[in-house]
């Protein structure tokens, strides 16, 4: 029993972090039709925020908030450098664009900083586990969820509630319209690549509180469950991204657990496999997007 | 109100619109009539800066040719586009709010809003309702509403009695001669002649891109060419 909830903690703590990764590119994809391979560059910005701040004893709040300030400066940066020109290019050349965006991003964190990890010690409160009755379940995880979920409820709101975020949500499916209404177009993509970075940023502060350390290439693996997370879901649908995300971890960590130990090696063979089913059931995606005319 | 000079549209190696003038006196319904493919559409695009054209555009004395449709609505230029395209994922509420949104701020938004309501019945029983979920005449009308949402002192539509019930697109035209009424100057293309020479002060026919036949409302009713071509004898 322990075992078990362990277990699903565990996955429903990594599907919320696929989640909030793979939310972070359907969000810019819903607008500009980019897949932005550079995300998981930003969540390795946050991850050297994160450690610069605890090398330097900043308490973990603010150190967390200015990780992920910095992974949404990035994203804006990054958009306005390199994305910005490449507006008019057909979805390929841009998706090119962001390979050579996360490649020279990864160059500078290994010239720059170091190439080997550097570690990002949790303080002892975050590390221990919590006990309910029998049952003794691990704090990250725990708190991983939870902001996961505070992640999911504020994104919410902001779509819902702001002009901004119905601007967006607008921005998805008829662009053009949106520019006759007044919107700024170059405003709206801005604010996207700001909040898909704040999203890579939460992700980036979860994923370095499970592993404990941070180097160049640590975004890589992420950003990959992530396009597989949005393809599951339905590329460009925010729903998709969620439901995608959550049913990619909950996959790894059950396949990972409960399959027999000669078959360990092949875990993500099965998932891929559990995948391709998916497809096969659903070609466009859990929750597919409602495709509109884009600028 | 508007001038048009020599106005051209290319789509890649394709010319829409070629070499093209027309004036919109200033509280007029003007309409454009032609056939599919006449360029009009392409026309009402390059006005509001949808599509990128060569020539003059001038609107009380400003040249507003290649600004960004962005910047012309702020001019006081609202398209109502063919098709309707309203948001069909958003509330009635959050289409009309996001018409109105750099325009107006807080209570004015709010009395703008309420405006479009009062003349636009129908929009106030769905306001929470998705757009998406309402019938073709009230997805019109919404966006109708949301264009006007601007508060615009020029209003372009684009076949806004397309694919509508007779009922509905009467009511449509009676809305169109309303909005003049209150002193919004009106440019109109339709596929509809009949209706749209009803209630137009001017109109202009294109050809191919081109300028076939001008005259006012009634001149272009009772012509031969007009009577031949659109309104069936």
């Amino acid at each position: 029993m322990e075992f078990f909830l362990q277990q699903l903690l565990n996955a429903v703590s990594l599907g919320g972090i696929y989640a909030l990764l793979a939310l972070g590119l359907a969000v810019v994809f819903s607008i500009v039709a980019l897949i932005n391979f550079a995300h998981g560059e930003l969540m390795t910005v946050a991850g050297y925020v994160l450690f610069v701040c605890i090398l330097y004893a900043v308490p973990l709040p603010i150190a967390v908030v200015a990780a992920i300030g910095a992974a949404a400066v990035a994203a804006a940066a990054t958009e306005r450098l390199a994305f910005r020109p490449m507006r008019r290019a057909d979805p390929t050349s841009l998706m090119l664009t962001s390979f050579a965006v996360s490649a020279i991003l990864k160059v500078l964190f290994q010239n720059g900083i170091s190439a080997r990890p550097k570690p990002v010690p949790l303080p002892p409160e975050l590390s221990g586990t919590l006990t309910f009755g029998p049952v003794r379940l691990g704090t990250v995880p725990l708190a991983s969820i939870l902001v996961t979920c505070l992640s999911l409820a504020a994104l919410t709101l902001f779509l819902k509630r702001t002009v901004m975020g119905k601007a967006m949500r607008a921005a998805a499916e008829d662009f053009q319209v949106l520019r006759l209404m007044g919107i700024r177009a170059n405003r709206v993509i801005a604010a996207a690549f700001a909040l898909s970075g704040m999203l890579a940023g939460i992700s980036a502060a979860l994923w370095v509180a499970q592993r404990g350390s941070v180097d160049p290439l640590m975004g890589f693996v992420p950003v990959l469950k992530a396009f597989v997370a949005s393809v599951i879901g339905g590329l460009g649908s925010l729903s998709g991204a969620v439901a995608g995300g959550f049913a990619l971890g909950i996959a790894e960590v059950l396949f990972q657990a409960y399959l027999p130990e000669a078959a360990l090696p092949f875990r993500d063979a099965f998932v891929l496999g559990v995948v391709i089913l998916i497809l096969l059931w659903r070609p466009d995606g859990l929750i597919p997007a409602k495709t509109g005319r884009r600028s | 109100m508007l001038e048009v000079e020599g106005l051209s549209v290319r789509y890649g190696a394709v010319e829409a619109v070629g070499s093209l003038g027309f004036t919109v006196p200033k509280g007029s319904i003007t309409v454009l009539l032609g056939a599919n493919g006449a360029g009009k559409s392409s026309t009402l695009n390059a006005i509001s800066g949808l599509a990128p054209s060569r020539g003059r555009i001038i609107l009380n004395g400003a040249e507003i040719g290649g600004l960004p449709p962005e910047e012309i609505v702020r001019r006081g230029i609202a398209l109502c586009p063919e098709g309707r395209r309203v948001f069909p994922s958003l509330s009635v509420a959050d289409n009309l709010h996001l018409g109105g949104a750099v325009h107006a701020k807080g209570d004015e938004l709010a009395s703008r809003t309420e405006a479009e309501l009062d003349r636009f019945p129908i929009l106030r029983e769905r306001y929470h309702q998705k757009a998406g979920l309402l019938s073709g005449g009230e997805q019109q009308m919404l966006a109708l509403a949301r264009a006007l949402m601007s508060a615009p002192r020029l209003l372009l539509l684009d076949e806004p009695s397309l694919g509508l019930a007779p009922k509905v697109v009467d009511q449509i035209f009676d809305l169109i001669a309303g909005l003049r009424s209150q002193g919004i100057t009106i440019l109109l293309v339709e596929q509809n002649a009949e209706r749209a020479l009803e209630i137009a002060d001017h109109g202009y026919v294109l050809q191919s891109g081109a300028l076939a036949l001008s005259g006012s409302g009634r001149e272009l009713a009772e012509s031969p060419l007009i009577r031949e071509a659109y309104l069936a004898g």
